[in-house]
């Protein structure tokens, strides 16, 4: 303890404790503080620069989301559209088919109405001619039958013949 | 890259400092004490001791030539505040005496020096009279100003964290990471930023930071500037070690609140009469006993490494008889390179220590009740 005290300079601990005091007080003056201030910022600013990308990042999958929806949703209305669409185009082909059908059937029976029409005035027709015609001939046979005594009296036979008297 | 050129400045600074102003002091034979190099083991303890004192010239080692003593260091100002006022003078006015012997007389006043300790001859006195305890008996001892060994070694320093830091400041204005030297200061800075002062303090670090940053600093390049073969040994000056204990001390004590007090004086949760004992015991602790653990537990690290680097260093010269002269230089060689990386282990240490032990007291003193 006696040596310790010896070896213990109270001049040197006096110019120790100003010296000090001094070099604590420039210190923080001229590098403490600049130099603690710019790494808080340096800090902050990395914090903040990380904060932001974490925030654009998130925003990033929000709007992916949201792409992901509006996708879910045009494919839907799409599948909605089709599927409308392929009901019209069935319905009008039924349709189509329906109306060309009872069209048709129409225009057959116009077609057969015509046809008989057609067929019964040819038919008479030839049933007129068939007559006028028939007449000609028969005139005509007549005439040559009846244009000699011999046929004449030849037929008055036959005809005799044929008509039995009972 | 101005920042290289900067740090090869200051550290040339140094070194010129160092070997161009050095002065060389010769003593004859006859006048010296010893008369031959120091190697019989009275003269190396006494070089020992007197290595881890300060001195008012920066001694950096002895040569003998010609039977002559050859000092290599430089002298420093000697400042006194005697009877007869302000006296400065250098300290090679002494010729390297230390025996009371060369009497410099500046005006009316007449110096002496004995023991590292300057005395001012009272009136009328011619030479130094001692009493039986070798004190001197007809002189009284001036204030002392002197720029001293340890003295410039604060002051060098002070200078050295003032330019690379101030440097490290300056680089923080123009971009945002700094380049060259300050690369390396700046995990330093948040070494002790956040490992010390935030750990230890709490919220409240930033206002102590500056104060724990220099005392770090300070500790730490005097410590590792005290195993180079400079000689400074100011961490192992007990006045130094004295002073930054002091300031922690006044620093917590200035910066303690109420909370603190009340646990101090009147701890809660104990019996009631054991509140006054425990009451004496933490004042105790908190004035005598933290600010006392700080001060001598780096002063006696510091200046036990400077005496076992150097004893491990003389084994070279005291073993020589049993181990001959190669023998017992690879063995000095070989434990004191070890002993020297322990030794700058224990400089960021002890430095890290006295540190985070600040931060730990200030931390209490600043402590705010937990809100249950």
């Amino acid at each position: 303890m006696e040596q310790l005290l010896e070896n213990f300079s109270l001049d040197l601990f006096v110019k120790q404790t100003i010296l000090f005091l001094v070099l604590i007080f420039l210190m923080v003056k001229f590098a403490w503080k600049p130099i603690l201030t710019a790494l808080n910022d340096r800090e902050e600013s990395i914090q903040g620069a990380l904060d932001a990308a974490e925030d654009a990042k998130k925003e990033m999958q929000n709007l992916q989301a949201d792409n992901e929806k509006l996708i879910k949703e045009a494919r839907a209305e799409r599948e909605t559209l089709l599927k409308e669409a392929r009901e019209i185009k069935t319905k009008m082909i039924e349709d189509a088919k329906g109306e060309a059908k009872a069209e048709a059937d129409k225009m057959i029976a116009q077609a057969q109405a015509a046809i008989e029409a057609e067929r019964k005035a040819a038919v008479a027709d030839l049933k007129s001619q068939v007559a006028s015609l028939s007449v000609d001939i028969a005139e005509k046979v007549v005439k040559s039958e009846l244009s000699n005594k011999d046929k004449q009296l030849g037929l008055v036979e036959e005809m005799l013949g044929q008509a039995t008297l009972n | 890259m101005k920042v290289i050129p900067k740090t090869i400045t200051s550290l040339s600074f140094i070194f010129l400092i160092s070997f161009t102003a050095f002065a060389t002091g010769d003593k004859k034979e006859g006048q010296s004490s010893h008369g031959d190099p120091v190697n019989t083991p009275e003269e190396i303890n006494e070089y020992i001791q007197h290595h881890v004192k300060d001195s008012h010239d920066f001694h950096m080692f002895s040569y003998f030539s010609d039977g002559e003593e050859h000092h290599v260091g430089f002298p420093l100002p000697v400042i006194l505040w005697g009877e007869n006022g302000l006296s400065a003078f250098m300290s090679s006015a002494f010729h390297h005496d230390d025996d009371g012997k060369e009497i410099v007389a500046k005006g009316e006043s007449n110096f002496v020096r004995l023991h590292g300790k300057i005395y001012e001859l009272n009136a009328g006195a011619t030479e130094v009279s001692f009493d039986e305890a070798h004190h001197p008996t007809n002189a009284s001892t001036p204030i002392d100003l002197s720029i001293t060994k340890s003295v410039f070694g604060i002051l060098l320093i002070g200078l050295l964290m003032l330019l690379w830091f101030g440097g490290l400041a300056k680089q923080y204005k123009k971009k945002a990471i700094p380049t060259g030297f300050g690369r390396v200061l700046e995990p330093l800075v948040l070494y002790v930023r956040d490992e010390i002062a935030k750990p230890n303090i709490g919220p409240k670090y930033r206002k102590f930071t500056g104060y724990l940053m220099t005392v770090f600093f300070f500790i730490w390049i005097l410590n590792l500037m005290g195993l180079t073969p400079f000689g400074f040994n100011v961490t192992g000056q007990l006045a130094v070690t004295a002073a930054l204990a002091l300031i922690t001390l006044v620093v917590y004590l200035f910066s303690s609140n109420g909370h603190f007090w009340s646990h101090q004086l009147w701890m809660p949760g104990v019996p009631y009469f054991l509140r006054p004992l425990l009451a004496v015991i933490e004042l105790a602790g908190t004035l005598i006993i933290k600010p006392f653990s700080l001060m001598v537990r780096l002063f006696a690290n510091i200046t036990a490494g400077h005496i076992v680097v150097m004893s491990l260093i003389a084994i070279g010269i005291t073993m020589q008889e049993q181990m001959s002269a190669v023998g017992s230089t690879i063995l000095s060689f070989i434990l004191s390179l070890f002993i020297t990386l322990i030794e700058v282990l224990v400089a960021f240490l002890q430095a890290y220590i006295f540190t985070m032990l600040s931060a730990l007291f200030i931390g209490m003193a600043v402590e705010e009740p937990e809100h249950h």
